[in-house]
């Protein structure tokens, strides 16, 4: 019978459907596996935001990749609570964030002084510049905010930290 | 009326609200003042969307009587809704549409955070959720009140008059009826007495920090707890139904 790591090695061959260089085990949306026999396996899965419209994708890559390697009864369960937060997702991917042209998340959601304060200083995933401006809360995704590197000029994606 | 009843009241009524706001602000996809406005709207629309979609499949479940959420956000006319009155109000210019989105942010914000504690963990963890998203909602909104009251003559008049015309709209938020006390006894529901207290806090300093004028004495208009709404639902669900009720099995 498959071990728990076996689902997790397996399921760190699907790629996040907007953002393809990190896998959904690195985003940190599996958050349980239950495998009950050969054939029956049972996930939690956690949405990063509520409207994503990436979680049927998701899901339906989960129930692929699980009936290619025998499974039968495969029940992929939404929950909610803890909530998905960015601290979730592991170093590894935040530079393989970085290095594909998002700016990872920064800090931890613990701080939320930002919030009512100036936005944060976010380093230029290109130039590394600090000399960067917050052009919208809100990009190309619900999980992304839009900035703009004053130095290189390049606009780029922010992973927003919640 | 069994907590089970009042339950899936309660939830109906959150995700309708929701639903309906999320269609109503989607409207102006593909038309926002500038390219960022028009991401940002549309990122709004669909968080709160994707809430409603979560509260209407949880409201199915506690009904089981085997609909989905599709079932109830299509197959329901317009006096078998329960959503706020202001949700559906028609999204006129920006200033207009952004006073109501903060008028909502701003509720919603105390709201899941109550709602957060509730005793129902999948409620809790719809409102856990949710607040981390309001969050984001609030701050944007709050900051273009901010801009447009104390922006030009024209920016603070059409924000005035979008307050004026919109605050007979803000009391049927906090209406309680048997749903809530039954929720509240059991530790569910939020008790919206609490809510109210830092909501109408929060907004006064808004409205003040923008240059704007706090409505007095204003005559509040009800009905949505019931079923009646404005001539404008039935409008958006004749939008929003069409395609489904035209195409019953069809699959998107």
């Amino acid at each position: 019978m498959k071990t728990k790591e076996d689902i997790r090695v397996l399921l760190s061959e699907i790629p996040d459907p907007e953002i393809p260089v990190i896998t959904i085990i690195e985003l940190g949306v599996i958050r349980d596996i239950e495998i009950s026999d050969d054939k029956s396996i049972t996930l939690k899965i956690t949405p990063t935001y509520s409207g994503c419209p990436a979680m049927k994708q998701i899901e339906d890559d989960v129930r692929k990749k699980l009936t290619e390697n025998g499974f039968v009864n495969i029940t992929i369960n939404t929950i909610f609570s803890p909530p998905w937060t960015t601290d979730w997702i592991t170093p590894e991917a935040k530079e393989k964030l970085r290095i594909y042209g998002i700016a990872p998340p920064e800090h931890s959601t613990e701080d939320k002084s930002w919030l009512t304060g100036k936005p944060k200083t976010i380093a230029c995933p290109q130039c590394k510049s600090l000399n960067t401006k917050l052009i919208s809360q809100f990009g190309s995704t619900a999980c992304k905010a839009l900035y703009q590197c004053q130095d290189c000029l390049e606009p780029f994606d922010y992973f927003k930290c919640i | 009326m069994t907590t089970q009843e009042a339950l899936f009241q309660y939830t109906l009524r959150l995700g309708d609200t929701n639903l309906i706001l999320g269609q109503r602000l989607s409207e102006w996809t593909g038309h926002g003042p500038f390219l960022e406005e028009d991401l940002a709207l549309t990122n709004i629309a669909l968080d709160i969307t994707g809430t409603a979609k979560s509260l209407l499949e949880y409201a199915a479940t506690l009904e089981g009587k085997g609909r989905t959420e599709d079932d109830l956000a299509y197959f329901r006319n317009d006096r078998q809704y329960f959503n706020a009155q202001i949700t559906e109000q028609p999204n006129g210019d920006y200033a207009r549409t952004i006073v109501r989105q903060a008028i909502i942010d701003c509720f919603d914000f105390y709201f899941y955070t109550e709602l957060a504690k509730s005793k129902d963990e999948t409620l809790a963890g719809i409102a856990q959720k949710s607040i981390k998203e309001v969050t984001y909602h609030l701050r944007h909104t709050s900051s273009w009140v901010e801009r447009f009251g104390d922006g030009t003559e024209e920016s603070h008049n059409k924000a005035q008059t979008a307050v004026n015309e919109l605050w007979q709209y803000t009391g049927e938020l906090f209406e309680m009826n048997e749903v809530d006390a039954i929720l509240i006894k059991e530790g569910i529901a939020v008790d919206l007495k609490i809510v109210k207290e830092k909501w109408e806090k929060h907004i006064t300093e808004l409205l003040e920090k923008s240059t704007l004028t706090k409505p007095e004495n204003v005559f509040m208009q009800t009905g949505s707890r019931k079923g009646i709404h404005t001539e404008h639902l039935a409008y958006i669900l004749a939008e929003m139904q069409a395609l489904p009720r035209m195409f019953p099995d069809a699959k998107w």
